[in-house]
């Protein structure tokens, strides 16, 4: 079978995010970037499904130059070759633009099946996966727990909310949308780094993929967040927080 | 041109969601001068559409078929971009469920729109709305606008409309019959169920302690287990505590795990990732121990302490101790 793994590079979880100038996005200098971490957990899917049963695991990103790390780290984790669509960067495009770039690759590499994170850790529109599905005229679901094969397809497990589940049948090709913690996330060894230098890197830039719908969404402005409440910040060394902290919760909020 | 509520039947009740989507959707009806509708896909629709012709909407539509008895996506897509075809409204509200988000993005993309989803409030600027969302997992705000054309399609964050009241009045019920064929549908849904019976019900305690990432090990859990001891609290955490098996799912809070609303609600390691956040915002008192000063759980807490966990949990497990609570 053969796999597409759709992975975004996103912003660092620790990152300091400054805003820039325009107040449409951050300054991306100097901040560190990672494999989205649901994306990581859709490559994780998508490699014990190899394990399991064989196959090729492509992986494929959009975005500017920095994503060719992303990807260098996906082949070092063993998937078999990448495929990075170059864009400019910049004010990030939206969840219909980026779909429609991966079904243009979609339709040429014509795997069996996709997997993506559930959503991004930057935008969190949680939506490429589905809207790629609708692009290709394919059947597809989401927030995936367990992926195993089946007659005519597969059975996947779905997590519903609050701590339900349910099992889905769907044929192949189909799209899936992958959950985090679906498995332990495996490293990347000295030798699976040392191999994936040698692993197939293709580049295409995005303008040659035809043309891309105009943006559907637009962020007009970004700022930090009003605080929901007062916070009232205590300070001191430990013992001491420790102290003005349980004063507080027993004479003012009353909850000891 | 209308502003239509799609709204979302859970064991055949309306889910609480619903009614905030229901109400959020008069109040953009009302500022933007248009009549709001509301529509619901399912099968044995009667009973629960009869709750709606009190509430004041200009239509209910309950579009009911066999093969929409079980929600897929695919069943649901096709009954709604119908509708949405037929009435052209100009704004399509949804609650954000897992639902919504399984088939939203699908139907959003049949009529080449970007669903703004997980919204957390809005406001007219020029006579148009522009829609907040939370970016960097909450760490920033964004005004988003939608494209020029109609539908714009908005699902809505739980909890975020919850204090508007749905408008009480009259609606007339139009019952829709779509055309759908077994074969549109691809997916065989099974029956939901629980992985075990809950041996915890975080929703009924009176005081949590939780623990995210910051807690970095799992033998490091030992120190806030000795603090929800000392407070005679229930242990909960954030979602990658429990992904990887350092506690149970079952004490996980937030959008996949249980919604609580202790009095007491001690966050120990813990970012404020919106997931997390909307499960416990409820809390009477929050209080957040975190070594980062910008982390968004800082946003939605009553007292705060910018510090070294493992230097602050254990005094004050010391000064509890000391103090006898």
């Amino acid at each position: 079978m053969k796999i597409l793994t759709a992975i975004k590079q996103v912003v660092g979880r620790d990152a300091r995010l400054r805003i820039n100038p325009e107040a449409t996005w951050v300054v991306e200098e100097d901040l560190e970037f990672e494999i989205n971490e649901p994306d990581a957990y859709a490559l994780e899917a998508a490699l014990s499904f190899k394990d399991r049963h064989g196959g090729e695991v492509v992986v494929v990103s959009v975005g500017p130059e920095r994503v060719s790390r992303a990807i260098r780290e996906a082949l070092a984790k063993g998937a078999d070759r990448g495929i990075h669509i170059e864009t400019a960067g910049g004010a990030p495009l939206d969840s219909l633009q980026v779909a429609t770039l991966l079904a243009r690759v979609v339709a040429d590499e014509a795997p069996d099946l996709v997997l993506t994170g559930l959503q991004s850790d930057d935008l969190g529109y949680g939506q490429t996966g589905v809207v790629l599905a609708e692009l290709m005229g394919w059947p597809h679901a989401t927030i995936i727990m367990e992926i195993e094969l089946a007659a005519g397809g597969l059975r996947v497990k779905r997590e519903l909310e609050g701590g339900w589940f349910q099992y889905v049948e769907l044929p192949l090709p189909a799209v899936l949308t992958v959950q985090s913690g679906i498995s332990k996330l495996r490293y990347a060894t000295l030798m699976g780094i040392k191999r994936a230098r040698t692993k197939e890197v293709k580049r295409i830039p995005a303008g040659e993929l035809g043309p891309a719908p105009p943006p559907a969404v637009r962020i007009a402005r970004i700022y930090a967040p009003p605080p929901a409440k007062q916070t009232q910040f205590l300070e001191g060394g430990a013992a001491e927080v420790a102290a003005k902290l349980v004063e507080k919760l027993r004479s003012e909020a009353r909850v000891l | 041109m209308s502003v239509l509520a799609v709204l979302e039947l859970g064991a055949g009740e309306w889910r609480r969601l619903s009614w905030e989507t229901l109400a959020a959707s008069q109040q953009l009806g009302a500022a933007m001068g248009l009549p709001v509708c509301a529509a619901a896909a399912g099968n044995g629709l009667k009973k629960p559409v009869a709750e709606l012709t009190g509430k004041r909407l200009e239509r209910v539509y309950a579009i009911e078929h066999e093969l929409l008895a079980t929600y897929t996506a695919d069943g649901f897509t096709a009954a709604l971009e119908g509708l949405i075809r037929r009435i052209s409204p100009r704004y399509v509200l949804l609650p954000h469920t897992y639902q919504t988000r399984d088939f939203a993005p699908k139907l959003a993309t049949r009529f080449g729109r970007v669903l703004v989803s997980d919204v957390v409030a809005w406001r007219l600027e020029d006579g148009r709305p522009v829609f907040v969302r939370q970016l960097f997992q909450g760490k920033l705000n964004a005004d988003v606008c939608a494209a020029e054309g109609e539908p714009t399609f908005v699902s809505l964050q739980a909890g975020a409309f919850a204090s508007a009241p749905v408008v009480e009045g009259s609606a007339k019920v139009e019952w829709v019959a779509p055309a759908l064929e077994p074969a549109l549908i691809r997916a065989r849904p099974g029956e939901p169920f629980q992985e075990s019976r809950r041996s915890v019900d975080l929703s009924a305690a009176e005081r949590i302690v939780a623990v995210g990432r910051g807690i970095k090990e799992q033998q490091n859990l030992r120190i806030v287990e000795e603090l929800a001891e000392a407070l005679g609290a229930e242990l909960a955490a954030s979602r990658p505590v429990c992904d990887n098996g350092w506690l149970p799912m079952e004490r996980q809070v937030g959008s996949s795990g249980q919604v609580v609303s202790p009095k007491l609600y001690v966050a120990v390691g813990i970012s404020g990732a919106i997931q997390h956040v909307v499960g416990m915002k409820g809390a009477r008192t929050i209080v957040a121990i975190n070594k980062d000063r910008e982390a968004p759980i800082f946003e939605v807490a009553d007292y705060g302490i910018v510090g070294d966990l493992f230097e602050v949990v254990p005094a004050l497990v010391a000064e509890l101790r000391k103090s006898g609570s």
